[in-house]
């Protein structure tokens, strides 16, 4: 046994890439840390960040994002026993890791089993196709703390949404070695934005705000009503997924779709 | 090249106000009106326990139709009831087959019956008869023909997901297109299995009313629509009833934010399809003279009461002049009068509330700086009517350049590259359509991939077709209406699609 002391890992927010500490200096012990407790500022940080991110994020081509996506599962892979420290476990963690690579297959597959052509009665071409909705908020839901975020997160962003996460507010690390995993992937910074702190002060504030296309409510438990009420004020989309579920229609829910009109002649 | 060619070519046109018709009215006496309506409940109707009625009226002449019922607190209660019974007894349980055979039906009975609909549905909400009659009706018709055939396959177009009806369907539709909207809204939701309780508009209930016959002749089973009319209160009463699974809203983005506010926590489903201020964006390559045709379908079809009107036009400006003042020829050829005339290009505003926000907007836009062009034309003394309206010298700041105006006003704006022509069609709360004319294919889905909008018309405009998807982004609502996506908020899907985890 060595006498070394190790070094400690201070536990950030992590907007835009970078990971700063809450502007207003604030942090809460969880999982015997220090925890940064993001002010609703902060908040409003992420969703710039995220907006700016959105672009290009959406604009990747499928192949590409999924690539990304994927590369992520294989960093999350090299982290697994940091990240199974943080969680219930390895097997929450390998979990996770298998959703990522799920959802990472279904970027190049979406516009075909949501989209299509449509046989209007014209001369005309016509197509759907799925776009994602914009910037989205995340709630992710206490337990358990990894799965459940990558959970509700991976659907959001393999259609091509930009994230500002509310991590579990009793076990927030997790997320925080997530937004490491993504730091150092090719995710672009501001894609994932992830805040830890009070759910019941930030969700609020992102469910009214008025650069926030949708919101994910399923781990909102009392506080939905409130976030509700407060998303249409731009007529926000508002998810009610299922806790752990894994489907195309999870990505569904936060995609838009565009019909397209073309005459056909000569 | 022939005599004939080459004088068509030398001799200008004849000045528009050269141009005379002879009046084409259409008959009236198609149309069967009662004196007084009352509610379609459980198959039968009801005199409103509420005891109110109000007077509907022809916007084009303001003479008073019929007497309409406004439902109640009690009334909507009694229709969802019956809405409930059908759902729990027979209707649900009925095989799909036969389902889809009832929606056939009603397609076919709308069909044969549909010059009678078309002239009802222009007395009533005042739009030309040309476009009642080629374009409500038809595709009315078609969306139920459409749906009809979608009830005994719900289980392919959503494979392993076990769709069941949600129930009970409040829905309420605006006044633009009566008939259409009633479409929309009844055929999928009928389809999918459910039963409904539909609020037709304060001023259009007719066709909805006369809609309760073909439901007669067609045979369905009592209950399985219910038609409550009334103002906004009615709608108001079925959005909070605690028995309706589902609402559906197609209207203002500001009502339609009050329904999201009203249903918050109730776990009930919503679709909204609201407002919209679609930018048509006009590049120098494009066919110009096709373009303006576009232009004019894009705001002045159905008195640009559309909600995705093509109201910013925004034009490359290397041919802003030559193509406003095309435009601005064009529009002095638009016939502006009986709704019922054949000849008839813009119809009545559909109420004075209605002709009066115009007034506003457009009093708005010549105080804000804006340029204003109507072209010379004659209004009828009587009744609502706007003469066809085009402002140039729009900044995007002014009013008429952001809010929703629902009549036949276009603000002109411009711009000088795709990109900019992008960022200002984007540069709106709304986004449910857009309009792009170019000539050249890799532009148009450059274009198309970057606007903001569920719809996106390229070298077209104002297309409608059950078999695709409509609606919007932001704050132009959530959901789709036509298509397979149309089927979905009027279904359930258990936890079948969920696997691993």
């Amino acid at each position: 046994m060595s006498d070394r002391l190790p070094v400690k890992k201070t536990y950030k927010l992590f907007i835009g890439g970078a990971f700063p500490r809450s502007e207003s200096g604030r942090t809460y012990e969880a999982q015997g840390q220090n925890v940064a407790r993001a002010s609703r500022k902060d908040a409003r940080d992420a969703v710039k960040a995220a907006r700016g991110a959105f672009p290009k994020w959406a604009a990747m081509t499928a192949y590409n994002r999924g690539q990304v996506l994927y590369r992520v599962a294989e960093m999350l892979e090299a982290r697994a026993d940091d990240l199974a420290r943080l969680c219930s476990g390895r097997a929450e963690v390998e979990r996770s890791i298998d959703r990522v690579v799920w959802y990472a297959g279904w970027a190049d597959k979406l516009a075909q089993v949501i989209g299509g052509s449509n046989p209007v009665a014209g001369p005309y071409f016509n197509f759907t196709v799925p776009e994602p909705t914009g910037v989205v908020a995340v709630l992710a839901p206490d337990e358990p703390p990894l799965a459940g975020l990558v959970t509700r997160l991976a659907p959001v962003l393999v259609g091509g949404n930009a994230a500002v996460v509310v991590a579990s507010e009793t076990q927030p690390l997790a997320a925080i070695e997530l937004a490491e995993v993504l730091a150092t992937s090719d995710v672009p910074g501001g894609v994932v934005n992830v805040l830890t702190g009070r759910r019941a002060e930030l969700a609020p504030v992102l469910a009214a705000h008025m650069d926030v296309n949708a919101i994910d409510i399923t781990a909102a438990d009392g506080l939905a009503p409130e976030l509700e009420r407060a998303a249409a004020e731009n007529v926000k989309r508002v998810v009610r997924g299922r806790p752990d579920a894994q489907s195309p229609w999870e990505i569904a829910s936060f995609l838009e779709l565009k019909t397209v009109w073309h005459p056909i002649g000569v | 090249m022939s005599e004939l060619d080459r004088t068509h070519e030398r001799a200008p046109a004849p000045a528009p106000s050269d141009w005379t018709y002879a009046p084409a009215p259409e008959g009236r006496d198609i149309v069967t009106l009662d004196e007084r309506y009352g509610l379609f409940v459980g198959g039968e109707w009801l005199e409103p326990r509420s005891g109110e009625h109000y007077a509907t009226i022809s916007p084009a002449t303001e003479e008073p139709l019929a007497e309409i019922a406004q439902a109640g607190a009690e009334d909507v209660d009694l229709a969802v009831q019956a809405a409930r019974d059908a759902f729990e007894n027979g209707w649900s349980a009925i095989s799909p087959s036969e389902r889809s055979k009832y929606l056939f039906r009603i397609a076919r009975i709308l069909q044969e019956r549909s010059r009678e609909f078309a002239v009802l549905e222009s007395l009533n909400g005042g739009k030309p008869i040309r476009e009642s009659r080629d374009v409500d009706l038809p595709l009315a018709a078609a969306h139920f023909f459409y749906y009809a055939g979608w009830a005994d396959k719900l289980e392919y177009a959503f494979p392993n997901r076990r769709p069941r009806p949600v129930g009970v369907a409040g829905q309420i539709i605006p006044w633009n297109f009566p008939l259409l909207m009633l479409a929309w809204k009844i055929a999928p939701a009928l389809a999918a299995g459910n039963t409904v309780v539909l609020k037709p508009a304060e001023t259009t209930p007719l066709s909805a009313l006369l809609f309760c016959d073909v439901l007669r002749q067609a045979e369905l089973p009592p209950g399985v629509v219910n038609i409550v009319t009334g103002d906004g209160r009615t709608g108001a009463e079925l959005v909070k009833h605690e028995d309706v699974d589902k609402i559906a809203f197609t209207g203002s983005t500001e009502v339609g934010k009050a329904i999201q506010r009203e249903l918050a926590g109730t776990g009930k489903k919503l679709t909204l399809e609201l407002g919209g201020k679609a930018a048509n964006v006009i590049f120098d390559d494009a066919a110009l003279d096709q373009a303006v045709e576009g232009i004019v379908n894009g705001i002045y079809f159905n008195q640009g009461h559309v909600c995705c009107a093509g109201s910013r036009l925004l034009v490359q400006e290397s041919i802003y002049e030559p193509l406003v003042a095309k435009l601005k020829r064009r529009l002095a050829t638009l016939r502006v009068g009986d709704p019922l005339d054949k000849n008839t290009d813009v119809g009545a505003i559909n109420s004075r509330m209605q002709l009066e926000k115009i007034q506003e907007l457009v009093a708005s836009g010549e105080e804000e700086g804006a340029e204003i062009y109507q072209p010379p034309c004659r209004l009828p003394e009587k009744g609502y009517f706007f003469a066809p309206t085009v402002f140039t010298n729009v900044a995007q700041s002014y009013r008429i350049a952001q809010e929703e105006i629902f009549g036949p006003v276009l603000s002109v704006l411009t711009f000088r590259t795709p990109d900019e022509a992008v960022e200002k069609a984007n540069n709106t709360a709304y986004g449910l359509s857009a309009g792009v004319w170019t000539e050249k294919g890799s532009r148009i889905l450059w274009m198309a991939q970057r606007l903001r909008a569920g719809v996106v018309w390229a070298n077209t405009y104002n297309r409608f077709d059950p078999t695709a998807p409509f609606g919007g982004y932001k704050e132009s609502g959530f959901g789709r209406e036509g298509g397979l996506h149309g089927l979905e908020p009027y279904l359930d899907f258990d936890g079948a699609e969920t696997f691993g985890g």
